[in-house]
Parts: structure tokens; sequence; C-alpha cells
């Protein structure tokens, strides 16, 4: 038994706002293929805060969307930092970060969202391959904190295009590094051994690997396994960097909501006060049902099935990906 | 308060004792001493660092890493002190440990599990309206509806059996006094401590909870290892102990305040889907939840002062959500203002993780007030209830004319 959690969506676009910018502070080199780049708020203030395993959705300006998880330190409240993969057979986004996001571009955010958390255990085993060590890091590093018992199996085509050994390189013997033209394809069973209750598999790489995991897995108890899923095919959706309009159907009013404000700041100037509280996507207090369109949601509430769903949206961040919007005010 | 000179930094001093009756009975002019005094104030009586405005208590409450719930969100310092009770695995919590039990509540009463129970709470309230009313023009609107009303929808929720819901208030009274000082309030409520917290922690147990409801699901999510099977009782206890003595006195709040304020009923009565605004306009204006304290983990620089690691910092909910700094008008019960950003659920991530459910609890009430009743005026004196937490009433007589 396991849960996988897909990325195979496209985040759908419509260019941030102000209050959804990061600023590029660092783009730096970590291996063969992956820079990590550093964001904060433009006004150097708090970012929303997340746990292990979230991703953001990074909007670039060329008008694609990408998911990337967050590889940071969460106790630095004012950086983000995610690791970017080349990938030359993608369609765009990881190329755009590699040769033409530079420090102190602007890049739209949503999220944090999280569908690969890390659940409380005794002993966690990580298996990551390639670039999917990046939603580890954190959780690594959570793990440690909290004195579990934890190992690491971390594989890749060669040791040079493997990120952040030097990071792990102070864990130790916890962590074991197979490079597959060293050592050849990663042994799962060896690694996780007998099935056992109280521990925790967390795997994420390509779908190869996870398929591989789950076979691995199979005997042991439900729930044991959790994986997240790098999908190298990128799909863009044209980004809507254009004012879309919001039909307010309940009080007959129409609003423009230009790239500038939020949805709640637009429908607040046409006279609706809708109550909100964290503006940031997180507290849920400005839920608004949508009668119709389809929002670009931002937030960090919504799963993807609710996502899916598409009938209510937290206007507080999120936008739209039709130019007409029709809410329930 | 006598606000005594400065110490060598600067830092204003004041003896005063916010958990004294005179200051329960009425914190008002307290809160605006302390917003006046300083930005933070050093209460020599506790050691502890008081925050009054807006400013230093929402930028508090969002910067878990240097201000802590885990050493206790009281008084009392879990650093030194052993805690009364086991400490909540949600509320007295820092992360990574909050992460999960969070996450899972985050789930469980989120807008979108609540939609199920709307239909039901809107009847429950029209039927509870429809009784109360049906006896007499004249009643008592706390035991009459600001608890009746909780107590008629939220065990059920839960899952709990009819039996015992009598010690939910006490518990709850007495989880928000021992966050102060141990004061006669604290030792009150201490000879039932051992009873009625075998009878909550009973609650807990997946056997006695109904198959459906608030605590079977957070046992669900146990199976499904979101948390383990040994967090799930604590967590179903955060609700029994959060979830029911606030939203009394945030119901008893909106209920004194439209009471006093009736231009402010015809107004919601000329547009009921004014309640949800109505009640987080209470909650600001009366603030429920009056206070709660973190603990410096760090030295942590605060408007040109340090806070030194380890001491205990009081946030003042209250007197925030009545910053002129913040708010125009703080004192003003007004239905015309939006009252988004207060501080009254918190902010942050330890953001009060019921306030859906409180706030359905209040538009169904409200709302089926609304359709029913022409005026609302006060029909008596009226009496507080003092908590070392929590702003409450014992009694609001008050005198409900039918449409
Ligand atoms: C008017 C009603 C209510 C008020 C004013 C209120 C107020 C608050 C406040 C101020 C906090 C933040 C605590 C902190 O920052 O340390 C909080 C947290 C919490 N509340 Fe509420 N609350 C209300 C209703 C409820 C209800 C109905 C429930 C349960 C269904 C509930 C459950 C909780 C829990 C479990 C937490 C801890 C969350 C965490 O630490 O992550 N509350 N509440
Ligand atoms: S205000 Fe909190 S989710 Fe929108």
């Amino acid at each position: 038994m396991h849960e996988t959690t897909e990325r195979t969506h496209a985040a759908p676009g419509g260019m941030a706002t102000d209050v959804a910018m990061l600023r590029v502070t660092a783009k730096t080199r970590v291996a063969a293929g992956v820079v990590t780049v550093q964001l904060a708020a433009p006004d150097g203030g708090r970012l929303p805060d997340w746990t292990p395993g979230a991703h953001v959705d990074l909007t670039f300006g060329n008008g694609l969307t990408r998911q990337y998880s967050l590889c940071g330190d969460r106790w630095d409240a004012g950086t983000y930092r995610v690791g970017v993969l080349l990938e030359p057979a993608g369609r765009g986004g990881s190329s755009y970060v590699h040769e033409q996001l530079e420090p102190g571009h602007l890049v739209g955010i949503g999220g944090p969202r999280n569908n690969f958390p890390l659940v409380p255990a005794d002993a966690y085993l990580f298996i990551a391959g390639g670039i999917g060590i990046t939603p580890l890091l954190p959780m690594i590093a959570q793990a440690q904190l909290l004195g579990a018992d934890w190992r690491l199996l971390y594989g890749g085509r060669q040791r040079s295009s493997m990120a952040f050994l030097d990071e792990l390189a102070g864990y130790g013997e916890r962590v074991q590094v197979a490079p597959q033209d060293e050592v050849g394809l990663l042994d799962l069973p060896t690694f996780l051994g007998r099935p056992r209750a109280g521990v925790r598999v967390y795997c994420c790489g390509p779908a190869p690997l996870l398929a591989a995991a789950e076979a691995t897995c199979a005997d042991w108890p439900p729930h044991s396994l959790r994986t997240e899923r790098f999908v190298a095919a990128e799909q863009g959706a044209p980004a809507l960097s254009t004012p879309f309009e919001v039909e307010l159907r309940r009080s007959g009013r129409r609003v423009t909501v230009t790239p500038d404000v939020s949805v709640l700041q637009a429908v607040a100037g046409a006279g609706v006060d809708v109550l909100s509280s964290c503006r940031q996507g997180t507290c849920g207090t400005c839920e608004t049902a949508v009668l119709d369109g389809r929002p670009d949601h931002r937030d960090s509430l919504l799963d993807d099935d609710e996502r899916a769903a598409g009938d209510c949206m937290y206007i507080c961040v999120s936008r739209s990906c039709t130019e007409r919007l029709v809410l329930d005010l | 308060m006598t606000t005594t000179a400065p110490t060598a930094i600067g830092l204003p001093v004041s003896d005063a004792d916010p958990f004294s009756h005179e200051v329960l009975e009425d914190p008002t002019p307290f809160h605006a001493q302390l917003r006046d005094a300083g930005p933070v104030v050093y209460l020599d009586r506790y050691d502890v660092y008081a925050f009054g405005r807006h400013e230093q208590v929402h930028a508090a409450l969002v910067d878990w890493q240097q201000f802590q719930s885990a050493a206790g969100v009281g008084l009392s310092n879990f650093r030194y002190e052993k805690p009364w009770r086991p400490p909540s695995l949600v509320l007295e919590a820092d992360p990574p440990r909050h992460d999960a039990p969070r996450r899972v509540l985050t789930k469980v009463l989120g807008p979108r599990a609540l939609r199920r129970l709307h239909e039901q709470w809107v009847a429950d309230a029209e039927v509870l309206v429809d009784q109360v009313l049906a006896a007499g023009a004249e009643f008592d609107a706390v035991p009459a509806l600001a608890e009746a009303f909780p107590l008629r929808v939220f065990p059920d929720a839960v899952g709990l059996p009819a039996q015992g819901r009598e010690n939910l208030l006490p518990y709850g009274d007495h989880a928000f006094n021992a966050f102060g000082p141990p004061n006669d309030l604290v030792a009150r409520g201490n000879p039932r401590v051992a009873e009625l917290s075998a009878w909550v922690g009973a609650q807990c147990a997946r056997e006695v909870l109904a198959p459906q409801g608030f605590g079977a699901d957070i046992w669900a999510a146990a199976d499904r290892g979101d948390i383990t099977h040994e967090q799930a009782p604590l967590v179903v206890r955060s609700l029994l102990t959060a979830g029911v003595d606030t939203t009394v006195h945030g119901l008893s709040a909106v209920l004194y305040a439209v009471a006093t304020n009736p231009d402010q009923w015809r107004r919601l009565r000329a547009q009921p889907e004014l309640a949800r605004v109505a009640f987080d306009e209470a909650v600001r204006w009366e603030s429920p939840v009056q206070t709660f304290f973190r603990t410096a983990t760090t030295d942590v620089a605060v408007a040109g002062h340090v806070v030194p690691e380890g001491k205990k910092i009081l946030m003042f909910l209250a007197s925030a959500n009545r910053d002129p700094r913040r708010w125009a008008d703080p004192d003003a019960f007004d239905l015309g203002r939006d009252p988004s950003g207060h501080v009254g659920f918190g902010m942050g991530i330890h953001q009060c993780v019921g306030q859906h459910v409180a706030r359905l609890e209040a538009e169904a009430l409200l709302t089926a007030l609304a359709r029913r009743v022409a005026t609302i005026e006060p029909a008596g004196p009226t009496k507080r209830h003092h908590n070392n937490t929590l702003r409450a009433w014992e009694s609001i007589p008050v005198r409900m004319l039918p449409a």
C-alpha cells in the first residue's frame, strides 16, 4: 500500500500580483545540470510558512508555471530555496531557470502546498533518485532534529550530477550515496530490509524508481510508503497576465481585476467586503464559491481533487485562468 | 496600573496584575494604559514582557521561530515547571511536532468538511430559537442561547456520548484559567480537576466516540498514519478543551453587542448575510480569548527593547483588537467596518483551527434570530464571569420581541 502524489498537471497561469511576487536573491550551480534558486519577498518580509515536502508554483517571465519542492530551512522565515534540474527534453521551465533567470528577477508564486508531508514515526527510510532529493532534504533535517532513526539511499547517474552531497556529508553513515556509473541501479530490497511496522518509507524520483519502491514495499504494512513523482514532461499553460473580470452574482456587480491587486481587494473596491484573515491562502476565512469560470488556485489549502472541482477558491491569493469568473457574492 | 520609572534601557515597567478581579471585570482601561506605556511593557509582578499593540502582537503571533509555544502558552514555563496536564500536541507544540496534528485538524475542521453540517446546524438553530421564544420574551441569553446552542450541536459533531456533557464547560473554564497565574480562580477549579480530566480523557477513546464525527475523523487519520494512534486521543482532547467555552463566550459577545447596539441589530436584520461579519466584529470587539503567552527562543529585539531568551511574553489579543493605531473608532461595535485582520483567533501557524466551526455556529444562530426577532434589548443588569484567559458573561438578561 502506498500513497502517491503526482505532479503531472500543469499549474495554470495567471501572472502574479505584487502580493504574490518573489525576488530571486541568488542562483547557484550545485551540481552538473542543477542550480538552486533562492527567493525572498521584495520587501524582505516573512514568507508564508511551509512544512517539509511542500512545493511552490513559480511563474516565470516567459509565462510558464512550474512546481518545485522547497529545500531550504524553514527556520529562516525570509527565504525559500528550490533546486532545479536542467531537463533538455522538457518544455522550457528548467531551461528558462538555468539560462535566463537571474538574481533580481521577479517570479510569480503560488502555495506553498504540501502533498507529501512527513508523518510522525520512530524511523524513516528515505529513497531519492536524482533531483528527487529536494523534498527529502528538509525531511531529513527534521528527522535528525527529532532524533528519529533514519537512513537515506540516494541514487543518481553519476556523482558529479548529484546535488547537495556536501550538505549530506555531515550526516555520516546514515547517508548512502549510490551513483549508477559506480554501483549500478539502487538495491532497494537490501536497503529496505524486512517489512516492519513503525517505519515510514519516503521515495521521490523518476517513475521507474517509484515503481520499484512500490514493488519492494508490497508486503509492508499499509501506508508505509509515501511517494512523490517528478515528471520530466513539463506541460505549460499560457499565463493569463491580463486583467480578468469577476462577476458578483448575488450583488449583481462586475469588477475588473488588474494584475496588481488581489480578487479580495478588487471585490472590496466594488463595495463587497469579504471576511479575510491571513491573506496568504492558509487560514480558509475568505473561501468563496465559484459559479462559473476556472480559478487559478494559489492557496495552501485545497488538495488536487478539490482544485480540480473548481467550485470554491480563496480570493486573498487565487486568481483566474479564464477571462471571466463568476463568484457567489 | 502604575507605570514606574523606566529601567536603564528605557523599558516601561508596571506592577499591574492583569489577572486581578478588577481588571478581569473591565480590562479596557488597563489595555489602553498598556498600549500607551509602550510597545513592550515589563510586568514585574510576573516577570513577563507584555505586548498590547496590534503591531507587536501580530508580529509575535506569526513569528513561531522566535516566540515558541512548546514551553506553554500560559504563564507557567514548561522549561522549569511541570504542566498541570500532558501538554496539547497542537496548541502547546512547536514545529516540527506541531505539523502533523495541525494538518489533520485543518482538514477535519476545514470549511469544506463543515459543509455537511451547515444545513443541520441551521435547522437546529431555528428549533432552539423557536423553543426559547415560545417560553417568553424575557430570558437570560447566556444559558438560553449562548450555552445551549454550542452544547446542542458541537458535542454531537465531535461524536461524544450523551452522558456527562455537563462536564465540558467546567473543564474548559479550568483549562483557560490555568493559563494564568495560580490565583483564586485556579484554586476554585482545582478540587474537580482530577474528576473532570478523567472524564475528558475517557471521551477521547475510539470506542467511546460515535462512528461519525470529528473524533472519528481524527482516529481515521491515525489509521492512515497521518498521526500516530498514541497521538489521536490528545488531538481529540484539543477539541474538547478549546471548542466549547470559546464559542459560548463568542456567542455571548455577539448577543450582548446586538442587544446594546440596536442600530446594528436593525442592520443585521436588513442584511442577514452580514451574520459572519457581525460575529467576527464581535470577536474583535470583545475578544473571547483575551491573552496567550509565548516564550522567547533567543534574545529577541522588539521595538528597540530586548526580550531575553527563555522569558515569557504576554500577548494581549484583546488590546490589539482595540488598538487605535490599527482600528478607527475601536470601541464601537460596527457592522460597517471590515474586521478582517483582528487577532481574536490568533494568527500564523497556531491560528484557531476551529474558527470555521465557531463561525458556522454563529452564522446559524444569528440568521435564525434575524429571521424571527424584531428587537433585542437589555432586560436587567448583566453579570460578568471571570476567567484568567476568557472574556465571559455569566448573565445577559434580554427581551426579544418577535418579528
Ligand atoms: C469564538 C470562538 C473561538 C475563539 C475566540 C478561539 C480563539 C483561539 C485562539 C486565539 C487561538 C490561538 C492560540 C495561540 O496562538 O496560541 C486558538 C487556537 C486553537 N483553537 Fe480556537 N477559538 C475559538 C473556537 C474554537 C473551536 C470551536 C475549536 C474546535 C473546534 C477551537 C480549537 C482550537 C485549537 C485546537 C487551537 C490550537 C491550534 C494550534 O495551536 O495550531 N477553537 N483559538
Ligand atoms: S484570508 Fe486566509 S485564506 Fe484567504
